[in-house]
């Protein structure tokens, strides 16, 4: 078994228009970059994207934003991309805002063979809206539905021939979760090791939720808010 | 002028944020917001070990990185750069809102923009403002076991942030334990709002002039200590 592609131009053939596709990170930490560059280069229109943020102007899915080829946005917190907001605004875009517990847990659920689950997050709320309301045990809960993508783009930080993922800090966040919720899950990699290098205690991902694997290149990792301490 | 004012609110957030540093208990998970929240993370007294909780995957979040020592793969639910502490640890997002919803965490300290009298909160959006998102706001107040709400005690235009009912879109319902502002403490009480403590200096009846929501006062009042 080799699950390795040349890289992410390649790993993206199968992307169609109105495809929808879970993009790892949190801001700008843990990007799938590669691929995201790649789905810009081959133009595919009106995607449905689901991630916790909306990227940055010039960087992540915002790039994807610029040029136009996002329809939806499923996300918890776009707002730190002015460019985001205004496409909402001027309806260009549609959003569905998830809290951001409630869009993890979508998609954990999607990828577990749970279709809908109960969850005590958003009662009372906008999000409640058009939901389920169930009482357990004297408490209030909303019915929601499961999320999966047609493929989901994955950021690790090293992987094997077989997809096997381990992240690195932060740049975990929910990768490993959307890993296992699309029909397609393709990861790129800062480093593809040796198949029986990689500890198997220590695995994030097993590769059983990993479709594609190659090593990414030129990572720019952005830092959105640098916060230094003075040397006493 | 503009100066003194920046200054003046700065010491505004530093003492909201050291009266609900004495708030942490030895042994405490606690999640801190963006903004005067974090700045709690400085006055935890030295020698109590409380684990701080960033919901993008961390638990035991250090201080800001030296100069030259940031790490992109590594930074806190406010996309600021930090450290990790010995002890650390990292996670998916699944588990850590696993533990934020599942009642793990000790206590919650956010930002807002409106509480009201039954301990509603609003700390979002505002309608045809910009548009921001809930982020884990939601998740935290529904799960957390305990809900601080740090702001200040007024609009900047003047308005009364506490509410008798909350009139921007909520975050949760009867999800706030308590209120740290500038001026005073206050409970969120089955019977309505219980004013504990007022800043030196202040009296209740000012505080409640500032207040739209009905404040009781406790009978055993006190005077906010730094």
């Amino acid at each position: 078994m080799d699950k390795r592609v040349a890289n992410a131009d390649v790993a993206i053939e199968k992307l169609f228009d109105g495809a929808t596709i879970l993009v790892g990170g949190f801001g700008a930490c843990g990007n799938p970059e590669n691929l995201i560059a790649a789905v810009l280069r081959k133009g595919t229109k009106n995607l449905t994207t689901v991630s916790n943020n909306a990227g940055m102007v010039e960087f992540g899915l915002g790039l994807l934003l610029k040029s136009r080829q996002i329809g939806k946005m499923i996300c918890s917190y776009p707002g730190e991309n002015k460019f985001a907001a205004q496409q909402v605004l001027d309806g260009e875009i549609k959003i569905e805002l998830n809290p951001q517990g409630t869009l993890v847990e979508r998609m954990r659920a999607g990828g577990a063979g749970i279709p809908a689950f109960y969850t005590p997050t958003g009662v009372g709320t906008v999000i409640a809206e058009g939901k389920e309301v169930r009482e357990f045990n004297g408490k209030k809960y909303l019915l929601e539905p499961c999320l999966r993508g047609d493929f989901a783009f994955i950021k690790a930080w090293k992987g094997d021939r077989w997809g096997n993922l381990v992240f690195r800090k932060t740049a975990r966040n929910f990768n490993p979760v959307m890993a296992t919720a699309a029909d397609y899950v393709i990861a790129e990699v800062e480093e593809l090791v040796e198949l029986g290098s990689l500890d198997p205690d220590g695995i994030h991902t097993p590769g059983i939720f990993v479709n594609a694997i190659f090593q990414g290149t030129n990572y720019e990792k952005p830092i959105e808010k640098r916060i230094v301490r003075k040397r006493a | 002028m503009a100066e003194a004012k920046m200054a003046q609110a700065g010491n505004i957030k530093e003492k909201i944020a050291r009266r609900i540093a004495q708030e942490m208990r030895d042994g405490y998970y606690a999640n801190l917001g963006v903004g005067t929240p974090t700045l709690i993370a400085n006055y935890i007294p030295a020698g109590m070990d409380v684990v701080l909780e960033a919901e993008n995957g961390m638990l035991g979040i250090g201080p800001s990185p030296f100069e030259g020592e940031e790490d992109p793969d590594l930074i806190n639910a406010g996309k600021e750069t930090v450290t990790e502490l010995p002890g650390s640890c990292y996670f998916s997002s699944a588990d850590s809102f696993g533990m934020i919803r599942g009642g793990h965490v000790d206590l919650t300290v956010l930002g807002a923009m409106e509480v009201d009298e039954k301990g509603n909160l609003a700390n979002w959006t505002v309608p045809g403002k910009k548009l921001m998102g809930m982020g884990g706001a939601m998740d935290l107040v529904a799960g957390a076991k305990r809900v601080i709400i740090a702001m200040e005690h007024t609009s900047k235009d003047g308005r009364p942030k506490i509410r008798k009912v909350c009139t921007l879109p909520l975050t949760g319902l009867e999800v706030v334990d308590m209120i740290v502002t500038e001026l005073a403490v206050i409970d969120v009480t089955p019977e309505g709002l219980v004013l504990r403590e007022v800043a030196p200096g202040v009296t209740p009846e000012e505080v409640q002039k500032v207040t739209e929501a009905k404040l009781r006062v406790a009978e055993d009042l006190k005077t906010i200590s730094y």
